[in-house]
C-alpha cells in the first residue's frame, strides 16, 4: 500500500532529526526532576530550583530538564541523575540541601551518595534496580513505561524513544483492519464498565453519518484515582497518538480532550503536545503525510462528577448541564450533536499505540483470556509505599498492597481496601488473595472503576467511609432520577445518623432495601453503583454497624460523636506542656499535680493534642463511646 | 452578596468583550463562562444577562449551568483561595480536621469569603494528590500532610508578610 510508506517514511524523517539531540542529551550529565503534580505538592519546584543554581554556581556541564511522574508518589520530590560513567542513578526525598549537596558531591566530586539513592535505572554491579525489588516482579510497564524518563513538554523526547510508531502502524492498515486487530486484543475500556473498545469504533465506523468525533474522556474525578492525571503529566504524547489511532479507525476528522479544570498542569501539558504535533505534520491536515486529516482540541470540563458518563459528557460539551440521558442510542450512533462520536478514556487509548505497533497478540499475552493487557491503579491511603503501578490483570490484591505498596504503614493492620471509588466497594483481607480483573471485583461486590485503591487499617471506621461516599455521590447526583436523588439523600441520612450515635435497630435493613431501589431506578453509572461502598460495607463489616447502632460504639474510634480524647494521668510526662500549646480552643489545662486534662465540653476533637504528645509518652488516647471517660476517670481516681 | 456599581459595571464591560471574538454556538457557552471566571474571579448576574444576551439563550439557562457545575462561583473569591481536598485519602487522613481548623481560625464556614475578602475557603473534591493527604491547595500552590498546626502557621507567615509590606489589619 503506497500510504504504508508514506507514513512510516515521514515519521522516520521526523524521528532522525530528533534523535542525534537525544543522544547527545545523554552524553553529558543530565538531571530529571520529576514535576509532576504529586512532585510540585512535595516541593520538586524548590528542588529543580537548586539543582540549577549549584550547577550555574559551579558553572558545570550539565542539564536540569523537568520530567513527568514514575509512579513513585511516596518518594517525591525525585530526580534521576545520569552522569557519565555512572548508570542513572534515581534519589528520592529531595529537598534543596540534599539537591546541592548532590551537585557537589557527585557531579563534583564523583561520589554518588549512595545512601541518597532508590534505584539504578539500568542494570549495574553496584545499585539494585527498580526491577531487583519486590514491586518490580510483579509490575509490568508499558503504558507508564516513559513516564517520569522524558519531558513531556518536548515531543523530541518522545520520538526518541519510539515514539508515533504505534500511530504510523495504524496509518499502514485500513481503518477495518484497525479496529480489527483491536477487537481481537480483547482491549477493554479502563473507565470502569469494561465495554469492549474495538465493538466501540466498529459501531461508530459503520454509522452512514460521516461527520463524526472521537473524544478522550479525561473527567477523571473519582476521590483517590490521579492516573490519568498523571498520565496526561508525564506522557501527554502516548495519549495523543492513542486518540489519532481512534479517530483514524473511527473516520473522525475531529478529536477532543475532555479535560477537568482542576488539573491546570495535564491541561497545559496536553495543549503544548498538540502544538507540538502540529508543527511536525503528526496532526493536522496531513497526518504524517497520509490523506488522513485530524484535529484535536482541549474542552475544559468544570467540575461535575456526573460528567464522566458518556451522555452526561456530551451535554456539557453542548453546554448544557450535564444530565445523562437514556442509551441506546449510544453516542457511536448518536453523540456530540447528534454525530457518531466513540468516547474513550485515558488510560484505555494509551494502551492501543501498542496494541498497533505490536500486535493483539502481544497483548493478550498479558492479563487473563477475559481481560487482556495490564492496568493502571493509584495506591493511596494507609500504605507504606503510595503512588502508582502498572500490572497486568489477574494479579493478585495482596501482591499489589504487600509487594508493590510495601504493607501497611506504621505497623498497623490491614482492614479493607476500597477499590473504584464511589461507585467501588471495601473488601476485606478474605478476598485479598483473588486474581482482580473486572469480573472477579463485581463478584466481590466491589468495582474496577477508574482503578483506585484506597487502603484502611484498623482506624478506620467502615461505617464513616460508606457514609463519604454516600456524601459524595449525593452531592454529585445531577438530580435527574429520582431514586437517584431522593434515595441517595435518605440513605446518607440514615449513614450520618449512625456514625453520630443515634442509630435504629432497622436502620440496615433499610439501608439495604433502599440500595436495591436506587440501583434498579436510576439512569446511569452513577446511580447505579452510588450504593456500592454502603452494600460491600454491610456485607463484608455489618458487625461495625452493629456496634454504631447498639452499643454506640465506634470500633475504629473514627466517629466524631463517638469519641472523646483523654489523657493517661499515668502516662502523662507532667512537666511537658505539649498538648496545652497544642490545643486550639485552650481545652486543655494542668491540674494540681500538673497532669493535663482535657474539659471535654470546650474540647472539639480537632486531634492536634495526640499529634502533639510526645511518642515517648503517648499520654493521649482516644476512647469510644465518649462516657468512657468519666468510667476511666473513676477507676484512675 | 451586594454588588457595587463598579463590580456591576465591570463584570458587563468583561463580558463583552469575552464575547466579541466569540461565536454564538452553544458549546462555546462554558468555555465563555470559565473565560470570565478567569477574569473576574467569580460569574456575578450582570455577567450571566450579558452571556444570555450573545447566545440568545434566557438568562435563566445560564443561570442553570452555573449553578449545576461545582467550578462556578457566584461570589467574588477572597485575594487568597484556599481550597481544602475532600477526597478519599485526605478523609481517611483527616481532611476534615483541615478544613475545621480553617473554619475556626478564618471564622467563616466553606463556601464563604472573609469579610475583609483576604480568604476565601472552598472543597475541592480531588486535586489528584492522594499520596500527600491531607492536601490543600492556597491560590495555585499544592500543599500536602496539612496538620492543624500548620494552619495556623499558614495563617501567621501570612499575616506577618502583610505586616512588613505595611498591608493594614
Amino acid at each position: 500500500m503506497s500510504e504504508n510508506k508514506n507514513a512510516s517514511v515521514t515519521l522516520n524523517t521526523i524521528r532522525s532529526r530528533v534523535a542525534g539531540d537525544w543522544e547527545s542529551l545523554k552524553q553529558k550529565t543530565l538531571i530529571t526532576v520529576g514535576s509532576a503534580t504529586c512532585g510540585r505538592a512535595a516541593g520538586a519546584v524548590e528542588v529543580l530550583e537548586s539543582f540549577r543554581k549549584e550547577i550555574s554556581r559551579l558553572q558545570l556541564d550539565a542539564s536540569v530538564i523537568e520530567v513527568g511522574c514514575m509512579g513513585h508518589c511516596y518518594a517525591e520530590p525525585m530526580a534521576v541523575i545520569y552522569h557519565p560513567g555512572f548508570p542513572g542513578i534515581c534519589y528520592g526525598y529531595l529537598d534543596q540541601g540534599v539537591a546541592s549537596r548532590l551537585v557537589q558531591d557527585f557531579l563534583v566530586e564523583g561520589d554518588p551518595c549512595v545512601e541518597f539513592a532508590l534505584a539504578a535505572t539500568g542494570p549495574n554491579d553496584y545499585i539494585p534496580t527498580f526491577e531487583d525489588f519486590p514491586r518490580g516482579t510483579v509490575e509490568q510497564k508499558h503504558v507508564m513505561k516513559h513516564c517520569g524518563f522524558i519531558d513531556p513538554e518536548n515531543i523530541d523526547h518522545y520520538l526518541a524513544v519510539g515514539g508515533y510508531q504505534g500511530l504510523a502502524a495504524a496509518l499502514s492498515m485500513s481503518p477495518d483492519q484497525v479496529i480489527a486487530e483491536v477487537k481481537s486484543s480483547g482491549l477493554r475500556g479502563r473507565g470502569g464498565a469494561g465495554f469492549p473498545t474495538g465493538n466501540k469504533w466498529e459501531l461508530c465506523g459503520k454509522a452512514p453519518e460521516k461527520t463524526r468525533y472521537v473524544i478522550c474522556n479525561a473527567d477523571e474525578g473519582d476521590p483517590g484515582a490521579f492516573m490519568d492525571r498523571t498520565l496526561l503529566e508525564s506522557n501527554p504524547h502516548l495519549v495523543v497518538e492513542g486518540l489519532a489511532i481512534a479517530a483514524y479507525a473511527a473516520g473522525a476528522s475531529k478529536a477532543y480532550f475532555y479535560i477537568r479544570a482542576e488539573y491546570p498542569l495535564a491541561v497545559k501539558r496536553v495543549a503544548k503536545a498538540l502544538e507540538q504535533a502540529a508543527q511536525c505534520g503528526i496532526l493536522g491536515q496531513s497526518v504524517l503525510g497520509t490523506d488522513f486529516s485530524l484535529e484535536i482540541e482541549i474542552f475544559q470540563g468544570s467540575g461535575a462528577f456526573v460528567c464522566g458518563e458518556e451522555t452526561a459528557l456530551i451535554a456539557s460539551m453542548e453546554g448544557r448541564p450535564g444530565l445523562p440521558r437514556h442509551r441506546p442510542p449510544f453516542p457511536s450512533e448518536s453523540g456530540l450533536n447528534g454525530k457518531p462520536t466513540v468516547i474513550d478514556n485515558v488510560k484505555t487509548l494509551s494502551h492501543v499505540p501498542f496494541i498497533t505497533q505490536k500486535g493483539s497478540q502481544w497483548f493478550r499475552s498479558m492479563g487473563t483470556p477475559g481481560s487482556p493487557g495490564t492496568a493502571i491503579f493509584a495506591l493511596a491511603g494507609k500504605l507504606v509505599n503510595t503512588g502508582l503501578t502498572e500490572v497486568p490483570i489477574g494479579t493478585t490484591l495482596s501482591r499489589i498492597i504487600y509487594d508493590v505498596g510495601s504493607g501497611i504503614a506504621g505497623n498497623q493492620t490491614f482492614k479493607a481496601v476500597q477499590i473504584g471509588g464511589p461507585s467501588g466497594g471495601c473488601l476485606p483481607k478474605e478476598v485479598l488473595d483473588t486474581p482482580i480483573d473486572y469480573d472477579t471485583l463485581t463478584r466481590a461486590g466491589a468495582m474496577m472503576g477508574s482503578g483506585g485503591m484506597v487502603v484502611l487499617d484498623e482506624h478506620d471506621c467502615m461505617v464513616e467511609i460508606a457514609r463519604f461516599f454516600l456524601d459524595f455521590t449525593q452531592k454529585e447526583s445531577c438530580g435527574k432520577c429520582t431514586f437517584c436523588r431522593l434515595g441517595t439523600k435518605h440513605m446518607l441520612g440514615i449513614l450520618e445518623r449512625i456514625t453520630k450515635g443515634q442509630g435504629k435497630p432497622d436502620d440496615i435493613d433499610l439501608l439495604l432495601e433502599l440500595a436495591e431501589d436506587i440501583k434498579a431506578g436510576s439512569l446511569c453509572g452513577l446511580g447505579k453503583t452510588a450504593p456500592n461502598p454502603v452494600v460491600s460495607t454491610i456485607k463484608y463489616f455489618r458487625h461495625e454497624y452493629e456496634a454504631h447502632i447498639n452499643e454506640k460504639r465506634c470500633p475504629s474510634l473514627m466517629c466524631k460523636d463517638l469519641i472523646a480524647y483523654y489523657i493517661l494521668p499515668h502516662k502523662c510526662e507532667r512537666s511537658c506542656d505539649a498538648c496545652v500549646g497544642s490545643c486550639p480552643v485552650e481545652a486543655i489545662y494542668s491540674d494540681e499535680d500538673r497532669i493535663k486534662v482535657i474539659n471535654q465540653e470546650k474540647c472539639v476533637k480537632c486531634d492536634s493534642c495526640m499529634v502533639a504528645c510526645p511518642p515517648q509518652y503517648k499520654a493521649v488516647v482516644k476512647v469510644s463511646p465518649p462516657d468512657e471517660v468519666v468510667r476511666k476517670e473513676k477507676v484512675e481516681q | 452578596m451586594i454588588l457595587t456599581e463598579e463590580e456591576i459595571r465591570e463584570a458587563a464591560e468583561k463580558t463583552r468583550e469575552i464575547t466579541a471574538g466569540c461565536d454564538t454556538a452553544r458549546g462555546s457557552l462554558i468555555p465563555v463562562l470559565q473565560k470570565i471566571q478567569d477574569r473576574l474571579g467569580y460569574v456575578p448576574a450582570p455577567a450571566m444577562e450579558e452571556a444570555a444576551r450573545h447566545f440568545g439563550i434566557p438568562a435563566v439557562d445560564v443561570y442553570g449551568i452555573v449553578t449545576f457545575y461545582n467550578q462556578f462561583r457566584l461570589t467574588p473569591p477572597g485575594r487568597h483561595r484556599v481550597k481544602v481536598c475532600m477526597g478519599t485519602a485526605c478523609h481517611m487522613k483527616g481532611g476534615n480536621i483541615i478544613m475545621e481548623s480553617w473554619e475556626r481560625v478564618l471564622k467563616i464556614k466553606v463556601g464563604e469569603t472573609t469579610p475583609d475578602r483576604e480568604f476565601s475557603l472552598e472543597r475541592v473534591a480531588c486535586v489528584g494528590c492522594c499520596t500527600m493527604a491531607p492536601v490543600l491547595v492556597k491560590d495555585e500552590t499544592v500543599i500536602g500532610k496539612m496538620t492543624p498546626t500548620k494552619v495556623d502557621g499558614m495563617l501567621f507567615s501570612h499575616q506577618l508578610a502583610n505586616k512588613k509590606e505595611g498591608v493594614p489589619q
